[in-house]
């Protein structure tokens, strides 16, 4: 793996014939070109930009966050942050819904947390279907770049497992950078908040883990 | 704060059950600004320039001067008018284009504040009556904004008001030599007048409000008051205020005047 650079749209990473475009990136002839704004890597040929800013794009199989905007005949309309709305169809709800009633499941200003099971020219479709989805009662709402999630979920999951264990709060990381947060009292969420602010605003510097630790230990009351 | 979207009414339930205990999400007490910051003569070109920084929210004004002729209704003063533009660096939120209620509202309620506490003396600002006038142009553009940017820009706008300096006039030729400035200020009343707004969240009134709590906020009052004396006032937002929420926002306002302007004496020394 080469050192990371900063790149920016429209510029060459890498000429030639053996390199692949990976993501954010797209090849032009012999040239590997940035699509996007980040942090250039290539490992094994494969070169990719991690994007530093940007908004949501929506992936299959991604837990999202989302709040209704809207109600049709048959089912919820949610912006869940990506450039496209999306949609939240009655048969994908695991209970029985009368038709007329859909505000009993959910109102328009609700948030949930849900799951995009398909991405088509439409739209995303949403899904309820699957354990630890479903409306959000109560809690915190933080929101942050979704390209710092990966960040804030560390490696197989250590950091989150870190802000849990530290602050004794459930914390549910949408890949669209909402994170729902609940815990005993308003103050132990408060401080799960501010340690994944803290992430968000050091995403980029090495031994990120270490230093939320001690950023958990100092603060902690 | 990285989406367009509002903050959620999940989030109001919590931030109200902590203003129940006289406390808010950053730590701060329900009357405490953030830290204020005040820059002046950013602008080389500018009249008068300030920088204001409240915690997060950033905001630069500036000020010119031309002459032009004066309205028939007061052809013995100078004319004033703030402009204020949100532009989309400062927040998600705003789009670049004409200006929408927001920026329109931001604007006029400065102007107000202004205009009618009297603090520019534009009967100073006259040059031949009837004929020609100084004419300020406040401008106002917000460079980040995470909640506040009403009372930043007040307070942005005194800074460069009283740091500006009248350009020299060559009253043969009728041209502003610009680039050029005299010794004179810009003709000041002694009274500062501050226009700050009172949130209203659930029963609680709070001042100086972060973007998420601006989002959850149902009404707010800014009240422009100078040395006690109210000038101008502006109702935002759906909900009412009880006659007594009035009075509490009013000594709240109040309250809090004489700390805002110390700070502001401090820094512009």
């Amino acid at each position: 793996m080469t050192e990371r650079k900063i790149i920016v749209p429209g510029e060459i990473i890498v000429s030639g014939d053996e390199y692949l475009p990976g993501e954010g990136t797209e090849k032009n002839g012999n040239d590997i070109i940035a699509l996007k704004y980040g942090l250039s890597e290539e490992s094994n040929n494969l070169v990719k930009v991690i994007p530093l800013s940007g908004a949501y794009s929506a992936r299959r199989g991604n837990v999202v966050i989302g709040k209704v905007e809207s109600i049709n005949f048959n089912g919820w309309v949610l912006d869940i942050g990506a450039a496209d709305t999306a949609f939240l169809s009655l048969m994908e709800v695991p209970r029985y819904v009368n038709k007329d009633a859909l505000e009993e499941v959910l109102k328009i200003g609700d948030m949930a947390v849900l799951k995009i099971w398909s991405i088509n020219k439409r739209g995303v479709d949403l899904s309820l279907k699957q354990r630890g989805l479903g409306k959000i009662e109560q809690g915190l709402i933080v929101n942050i770049n979704a390209n710092k999630v990966p960040r804030v979920i560390g490696k197989e999951g250590s950091m989150i497992k870190l802000i849990k264990d530290e602050t004794g709060c459930n914390i549910t990381v949408g890949q669209n950078g909402f994170i729902w947060i609940t815990g005993k009292d308003i103050g132990s969420e408060l401080f799960a908040k501010k340690a994944i602010e803290f992430i968000e605003k050091k995403s980029s510097s090495p031994g990120l883990t270490e230093e939320v630790e001690k950023f958990l230990k100092e603060n902690k009351k | 704060m990285a989406s367009k979207m509002t903050t959620s009414k999940i989030t109001k339930e919590r931030v109200e059950k902590y203003l129940a205990e006289g406390k808010r999400f950053d730590g701060r007490k329900l009357e405490e600004f953030r830290d204020l910051k005040i820059e002046t003569g950013i602008s080389e070109n500018a009249e008068g320039s300030a920088k204001v920084t409240l915690g997060n929210t950033e905001v630069i004004v500036g000020i010119k001067m031309n002459v032009g002729t004066p309205y028939p209704d007061s052809a013995d003063s100078g004319n004033m008018m703030v402009t204020a533009e949100l532009l989309p660096l400062s927040s998600p939120r705003y789009e670049s284009g004409p200006p929408k209620f927001p920026a329109i509202e931001l604007g006029r309620v400065l102007d107000r504040a202004i205009r009618e506490s009297k603090f520019i003396d534009l009967k100073k600002l006259c040059i031949v009556e009837g004929e020609k006038v100084w004419t300020v142009f406040i401008d106002v553009y917000s460079l980040n904004d995470d909640g506040n940017l009403l009372d930043a820009a007040g307070i942005g706008i005194v800074a460069a008001l009283k740091t500006a300096k009248i350009p020299k006039y060559d009253s043969e030729k009728e041209k502003v030599l610009f680039g050029d400035w005299t010794d004179e200020n810009v003709p000041l009343s002694t009274e500062v007048p501050l226009s700050l707004t009172a949130h209203k969240i659930g029963e609680y009134l709070i001042l100086d409000p972060t973007k998420e709590e601006e989002d959850l906020c149902e009404t707010r009052v800014t009240i422009g008051s100078a040395k006690g004396s109210i000038s101008s006032m502006q109702k935002g937002n759906l909900e009412s205020l009880k006659i007594e929420e009035m009075e509490k926002a009013i000594d709240l306002v109040d309250n809090a005047y004489g700390g805002i302007f110390k700070k502001i004496e401090e820094q512009l020394k």
